[in-house]
C-alpha cells in the first residue's frame, strides 16, 4: 500500500520554542491517524501546519493527489495549496464558528465548497447539499436556516458535510467532539466511523481525549513538547505504552 | 515511500504445510516507569507451533502469562524478543516485524480475536457491532446482516435486542455478540480469551459446536479456557505456563 501523506522531519519553531521537532511519519488510504497530548504538545500546531497554510520552518510534507501526482505541499505556490484545501482536502475544526459561515444558511455553507470548484447549476448543488445534509443526519428541511440556530452536535455534523461535498481524500480534524455531551459525541463518533469506511477516508484527527482515538483511530501518536514520544497500532499503544508519558496519560484516564 | 523490507523474511526452520502460526522464542517484560521503572518478566522463551484444524489450550495459574501470550499473539502487545509468524493470504509474515497498517491487514483477514469483553459504542445496534468486521472486508451490508442474525439466533440472542445498543446489555449477552463478531468471518486463526465464561450451559454447547465446525473446517485455535468441559471437548493439546 502507497502512502498518502508523507511527514518528513518537519519542524516549526516560535521564537526558541520548538512547538513541532523534526515530526516524521506517513498516513495511508483509509486510514485515521490519531495524534494525543496535552495542551501545548503541539498537535494543533503540527495539524496546521499540515493542513493549514501556518508556514514551517524545516522539513517536508509530501501529499500524492488523486491524479498521483506527487506534491511538496511547502513548495507549491499558494493558488495550487488553496485548491487543494478546498477540494481533495478538508479541515473540520474544534470550533464550528472557525469552520463555518454563520451569516450564510446550512445550504449555502455546504454550496460554497462547490462554487469555489466552480459547479454553477443551482438545482444540482442544492440536491447536493440536500444529500449531504442526509449523510450527517440532519433534516433536511434545515437547509435554508442559519447555523446559530443549530446545536452544537448539529454545527459539527454540518461542518462535516460542508467538507465531504467535494469528496476529499484527506480530512483534518482539530478535537471535533470537543464541547459536545456525550451521547452527541457518540453520535458524531459513530458517523465518523462509518464515513470513513464507507468513503475510504484518511483522517488526521488532533484530541486530547483517549476514549476518541479508542474508537476512531488506527494509529496513534503521542506528542510531549513538541516531539513524537510513541507511536503505533492505537490499542498497542494504549494497552502496552511503553514510554513514561503515555503510561502516565493512560493510566490518569477514567475509562481507558 | 513503500514498506521497509522485512528483516527476516521467513521462518528459519522449515514448516508443515499446514503450519498457520509459528511463535517462537517469545520474551515480554513490561516497564512501569511511574512506578520507579521496575520491571516485570512475564513471557521468556515461550514458543508454539499450531496446525489446521488444532486447537491449543494455553492454561496455568493466573498471572502466569497467558493473556499476555494471546495479546502478543494479536500485535496488542509488542514483543521484546522473538518471531510470530502467520500465514497471511499464503505468504509468511512476522508480526513482530509488522508495520501498524500491515497488522490491519493481518487482523482483518487472518487473526480473529475473542475477548472476554465487548468493547461497545453507545447508540450502535448489536446487529451493527458485529457486523463490523464483515463491512471492512467489503461484503454486502445484506449479507453481512443476514449472517450475523444467523449466528445471533444459534446462539439464542433474543430478536428483540439485535436493534438496541449492547452497552444495556448482561455480560453474557454481550459476549454472544463478541463471538458472532468474530465467528461471521472465516478467519484461519482464531484467539479465544475464556469465550465461554459468562454463558449458561446451552449457549457454552452452541459455542463448542461453532468452534468445533470452525476446527473441522481447517481453522487454528489457541484459546484460554478455565471452564473444563469446553477444554475437553475442543482442545488438541495444551500449553502449560509456570511461574518464573
Amino acid at each position: 500500500m502507497e502512502s498518502l501523506l508523507n511527514i518528513d522531519r518537519l519542524t516549526k519553531t516560535y521564537g526558541s520554542l520548538k512547538a513541532c521537532n523534526n515530526i516524521t511519519f506517513d498516513l495511508y488510504p483509509g486510514q485515521v491517524l490519531g495524534i494525543i497530548g496535552e495542551s501545548g504538545s503541539g498537535k494543533s500546531t503540527l495539524l496546521n501546519c499540515i493542513g493549514d497554510s501556518l508556514e514551517i520552518d524545516a522539513g517536508e510534507v509530501t501529499y500524492t493527489n488523486s491524479n498521483n501526482e506527487t506534491l511538496n505541499i511547502k513548495q507549491i505556490p499558494e493558488s495550487k495549496h488553496r485548491k487543494l484545501t478546498k477540494t481533495e482536502w478538508g479541515f473540520v475544526q474544534q470550533n464550528p464558528h472557525d469552520g463555518l459561515r454563520m451569516n450564510v444558511t446550512a445550504g449555502a455553507n455546504i454550496a460554497e465548497r462547490l462554487l469555489n470548484v466552480g459547479i454553477r447549476h443551482y438545482g444540482n448543488i442544492r440536491e447536493e447539499a440536500k444529500y449531504w445534509l442526509e449523510q450527517v443526519e440532519i433534516d433536511t428541511n434545515r437547509i435554508d436556516d442559519f447555523p446559530h440556530t443549530f446545536s452544537g452536535g448539529m454545527q459539527q455534523r454540518l461542518q462535516l458535510a460542508r467538507v465531504l461535498v467535494t469528496k476529499p481524500r484527506l480530512i483534518f480534524m482539530d478535537e471535533p467532539t470537543g464541547g459536545l455531551d456525550v451521547s452527541v459525541q457518540a453520535r458524531l463518533l459513530d458517523l465518523l466511523r462509518s464515513l470513513v469506511r464507507n468513503l475510504n477516508l484518511s483522517v488526521i484527527l488532533v484530541t486530547h481525549d483517549i476514549g476518541v482515538v479508542r474508537l476512531l483511530a488506527h494509529r496513534l501518536l503521542v506528542m510531549k513538547k513538541g516531539q513524537i514520544v510513541e507511536s503505533g497500532l492505537t490499542d498497542r499503544v494504549l494497552d502496552d505504552p511503553q514510554h513514561s508519558y503515555t503510561q502516565q496519560l493512560v493510566s490518569a484516564t477514567l475509562i481507558p | 515511500m513503500t514498506t521497509p523490507e522485512l528483516t527476516i523474511k521467513q521462518p528459519a526452520i522449515d514448516l508443515c504445510d499446514d503450519t498457520l502460526l509459528y511463535a517462537t522464542e517469545i520474551y515480554k517484560s513490561f516497564i512501569l516507569h511511574n512506578q520507579g521503572g521496575i520491571k516485570l518478566p512475564v513471557l521468556e522463551n515461550v514458543s508454539l507451533e499450531v496446525k489446521a484444524g488444532e486447537c491449543v489450550a494455553l492454561t496455568g495459574i493466573s498471572g502466569s502469562g497467558k493473556s499476555t501470550l494471546m495479546k502478543s499473539l494479536y500485535g496488542n502487545y509488542g514483543i521484546d524478543r522473538g518471531e510470530i509468524w502467520v500465514k497471511h493470504n499464503n505468504n509468511w509474515l512476522d508480526l513482530a516485524q509488522l508495520q501498524p497498517h500491515e497488522i490491519i491487514a493481518v487482523r482483518q483477514e487472518t487473526i480473529g480475536y475473542v475477548s472476554q469483553f465487548l468493547r461497545v459504542i453507545p447508540r450502535v445496534p448489536a446487529l451493527d457491532v458485529a457486523a463490523e468486521p464483515l463491512l471492512e472486508l467489503g461484503i454486502d451490508i445484506d449479507i453481512a446482516h443476514n449472517k450475523i442474525k444467523h449466528l445471533f439466533s444459534l446462539l439464542n440472542l433474543p430478536e428483540r435486542l439485535w436493534q438496541l445498543s449492547p452497552t444495556t446489555f448482561s455480560g453474557g449477552e454481550k459476549q454472544r455478540v463478541n463471538i458472532a463478531r468474530a465467528l461471521a468471518v472465516d478467519y484461519p486463526i482464531f484467539l479465544l480469551d475464556e469465550p465461554t465464561s459468562a454463558l449458561d450451559t446451552q449457549n457454552r454447547q452452541v459455542v463448542i459446536n461453532l468452534l468445533t465446525e470452525k476446527k473441522q473446517q481447517g481453522a487454528a485455535l489457541i484459546g484460554i479456557f478455565h471452564d473444563e468441559e469446553v477444554r475437553d471437548k475442543l482442545c488438541t493439546r495444551e500449553l502449560v505456563f509456570g511461574i518464573n
